[in-house]
């Protein structure tokens, strides 16, 4: 049989649930990067000249760069003169002191998102630092936090209030050279979060940011750092969605994440962003670079990200295990259909003695999607006793999808064990006729088979966040199936 | 319950099932025989609302409608239950939420209560008892690594949940030793009531020692050739398919 049942290309094909846009008034500096640009944005911004200095060195580094080709992706190359690099809605003007002071519309937007922002959602355990577009527009629970010490802002109020901090880690993970949009990111960056931990002090409850692409043909370009001191323990929850736009939207986002010793940083992230007309029009191009460094001995960073929207994803969040006995994770459930491609993973840089690292990555492609595993398991001289180990599965919906796996292994140290399991299987015909005999409408047994396929990877999610994620799944894969 | 009449049913294009009638009434147990590729499994399938086969004549009336028009799913909620030759694997998916989904996708259906997950559990542990399949399997992922017997008990105890009108034994007794062939036909025994009817689809008559049949039919290339009691069934183990096909025995 090679006809695809009709449900599941009906699931297939099903629509953004998440496409609206908010009229907002915003400041938005007209397209295009220069010098000018970048000094209004830092101006904008109130920046020290140390930073403008940063920003006009990656500049000026960028304009020698070209973007990568090497990506299992297909894209038309993009104008970046054609982009506007700062937009801020014009209510942050005065600054809001509270929630009341917030544009009802963006209060609406975000309810729609369901995302927590009332001061009730403090029950939820969760603090919430809302990103949209540029500037973070509300910040809840600080108190709190500043009682145990922990800074969570925004990335431009951290530069303003904690310089030396910044100053100091900014970047020492990420260089600006690094790679083309990292260092774009560098110039050009408008705001993200800062989170500090101090030594031996477990932060209280989860963080949480959520992101939003609003303004049509912004970029985004958020900045993120993490820093964990000796001892400290960090959960950390990233969540996106974009309203529904023809254009596509550049996203260049850098998280730099340092865990020193004894440290545990996880970091979570659930990614939905407008992915593109079923033409593959419109979707956001997503190019973003995270990485971690253990820093410390005995230091642990894990990644777990679902990554199911964008019409790009390019995306490595690594580990840098610099620290004696360190650990790092990276856990990913990444969904390409209708045209989206997706070339994905991580990797691993073991440095230090005794280090361990587990890649788990689950691939699901439909449609027309195209997913690549890429992940890179690096064994340096020093690395005595380094232990990986790699799954990665990839699960094809329908026939016209594709799934890739790039594994490389460096081993420069004999003594070390590098494991990497592989597999791809398809959700048959078989499987969804013996559910439905059982009952079940189509798009339930896809959603359950998807859900059990990905269990390993929800399983290390927070529980709310799990949650959300299964149902994120079960909206991307299924939609309208009558 | 079920009338079946003058059933044409195709594989990409190349014709299976060519001129099928049987009427299966509640309480009744009806046993096909017949060698292999007499289009058996093709009408366990076709009942049951698998892809792939076309009718291309004849009607199916299940209670009173048109079953040829039902999805597989709505067929399932109506009280048609096939109990497959082969249950495939649903790796990641627990047995238990696999059991609770569908139980509860029936129950709405017929207008009942979804059961709550005490009430639920209660119940499949009852059921697992019937079929003595070990409740460990419970907790593991649909059939994935069951051994051959496992997967039919499970199968079984998934009837016993479901409570269907008409259930279809597909082959239940292949792969099965005497020890797992009792047990299974035990458990299907147990299910045997007046206003439930069976279809029970094998190869030998080793399996109508235990499951005793009210009827027998013989099918052969795609047709039912010959109907009787149990005793047919005797007498084609004594003589072979040949005796009644006329060709060699299968």
């Amino acid at each position: 049989m090679t006809v695809m049942p009709q449900g599941i290309e009906k699931l297939v094909n099903s629509s953004y649930e998440f496409g609206f846009f908010t009229k907002i008034d915003a400041d938005t500096v007209p397209p295009g990067i220069d010098e000018e640009v970048i000094r209004l944005i830092s101006a904008k911004k109130q920046e020290p000249q140390w930073m403008l200095d940063y920003r006009l060195k990656a500049f000026a580094h960028w304009q020698t760069m070209t973007g990568p080709a090497w990506a299992h992706l297909k894209l038309a190359p993009i104008d970046y003169q054609a982009i506007s690099y700062y937009s801020a809605p014009k209510t942050q003007a005065d600054g809001p002191k509270s929630l009341d002071e917030i544009d009802p519309q963006l209060l609406d937007t975000y309810n729609k998102l369901g995302i927590p922002l009332e001061e009730q959602k403090a029950l939820a355990g969760i603090a919430v630092d809302a990103v949209f577009d540029s500037v973070s527009v509300a910040t809840t629970f600080r108190k709190k936090l500043h009682e145990a010490g922990v800074i969570f802002c925004s990335m431009s109020e951290a530069i303003r209030e904690y310089p030396d901090l910044v100053q100091q880690h900014l970047g020492s993970v990420v260089p600006f050279k690094d790679n083309f949009f990292a260092c774009l990111n560098a110039a050009v960056f408008t705001d993200g979060t800062f989170v500090y931990i101090p030594e031996g002090v477990r932060c209280p409850m989860e963080l949480s940011t959520y992101f939003r692409i609003n303004e049509a043909k912004t970029g985004q370009f958020e900045r993120t750092l993490i820093v964990a001191e000796k001892g400290s323990y960090v959960s950390y929850l990233e969540g996106c969605t974009a309203p529904m736009r023809d254009e596509n939207q550049l996203h260049a986002a850098v998280v730099e994440l340092i865990a020193m010793d004894d440290a545990r940083i996880k970091y979570s992230t659930v990614q939905n962003w407008y992915p593109g007309d079923k033409n593959g029009r419109g979707g956001i191009y997503n190019f973003v670079t995270k990485r971690g460094e253990c820093r410390g001995d005995r230091s642990r960073i894990s990644w777990t990200q679902v990554e199911t929207g964008s019409a790009i994803t390019w995306k490595y969040p690594s580990c840098i295990l610099r620290g004696n006995d360190s650990a790092g994770e990276f856990y990913s459930v990444a969904v390409t259909r209708g045209k989206q491609q997706a070339d994905t993973g991580t990797k691993m840089i073991h440095l230090g003695r005794n280090t361990t690292s587990t890649i788990v990555s689950k691939g699901i492609s439909a449609g027309e999607g195209q997913n690549t595993y890429r992940g890179l398991v690096r064994m340096s001289p020093r690395a005595e006793n380094g232990r990986n180990h790699t799954q990665c599965d990839s699960l094809l919906i329908g026939d016209q999808c594709g799934a890739h796996t790039f594994p490389y292994i460096e081993v420069r140290n004999p003594s070390a064990n590098v494991e990497h399991e592989a597999t791809t299987s398809k959700i048959s015909e078989d499987q969804l006729f013996y559910c439905r005999q059982r009952g079940l409408s189509e798009e339930d047994a896809v959603s359950m088979i998807v859900n059990g396929f990905c269990k390993e990877v929800f399983n290390q999610l927070p529980m709310e966040f799990a949650v959300e994620a299964q149902k994120l799944l079960s909206v991307t894969l299924e939609g309208a199936v009558g | 319950m079920l009338q079946i009449t003058d059933l044409h049913a195709a594989i990409d294009n190349k014709p299976i099932l060519q001129g099928l009638n049987l009427t299966v009434n509640a309480g009744e147990v009806h046993a096909i025989m017949g060698p292999n590729a007499s289009g058996k499994s093709t009408l366990a399938h076709v009942l049951a609302g698998k892809d792939g086969y076309d009718v291309t004549q004849g009607s199916v009336i299940y209670n009173g409608q048109n079953l040829l028009e039902l999805a597989a799913e709505e067929r399932a909620r109506q009280g048609i239950f096939l109990a497959m030759q082969y249950p495939v694997e649903l790796p990641g998916v627990n047995n238990m939420v696999f059991l609770r989904e569908s139980l509860n996708a029936i129950r709405r259906a017929r207008g009942e209560s979804e059961l709550d997950a005490v009430a639920f559990l209660r119940l499949v542990k009852e059921k697992a008892k019937l079929v003595h399949l070990d409740e460990k399997l419970l907790k593991r992922s649909v059939n994935t690594g069951f051994s051959g017997g496992e997967k039919k008990r499970n199968e079984i105890l998934q009837m016993a949940l479901l409570e269907p009108t008409l259930a279809i034994l597909d082959e239940t007794d292949s792969g099965l030793d005497i020890d797992a062939l009792r047990v299974v036909a035990e458990g299907v025994n147990a299910l045997r009531n007046p206003q439930r009817a069976m279809i029970v689809v094998t190869h030998y008559q080793r399996l109508l020692d235990y499951i005793e049949p009210d009827y027998v039919h013989v099918l052969a290339n795609g047709k039912i050739i010959r109907s009787g009691t149990k005793q047919l069934a005797r007498e084609l183990e004594a003589k072979g398919y040949g005796w009644i096909t006329g060709g060699a025995a299968a």
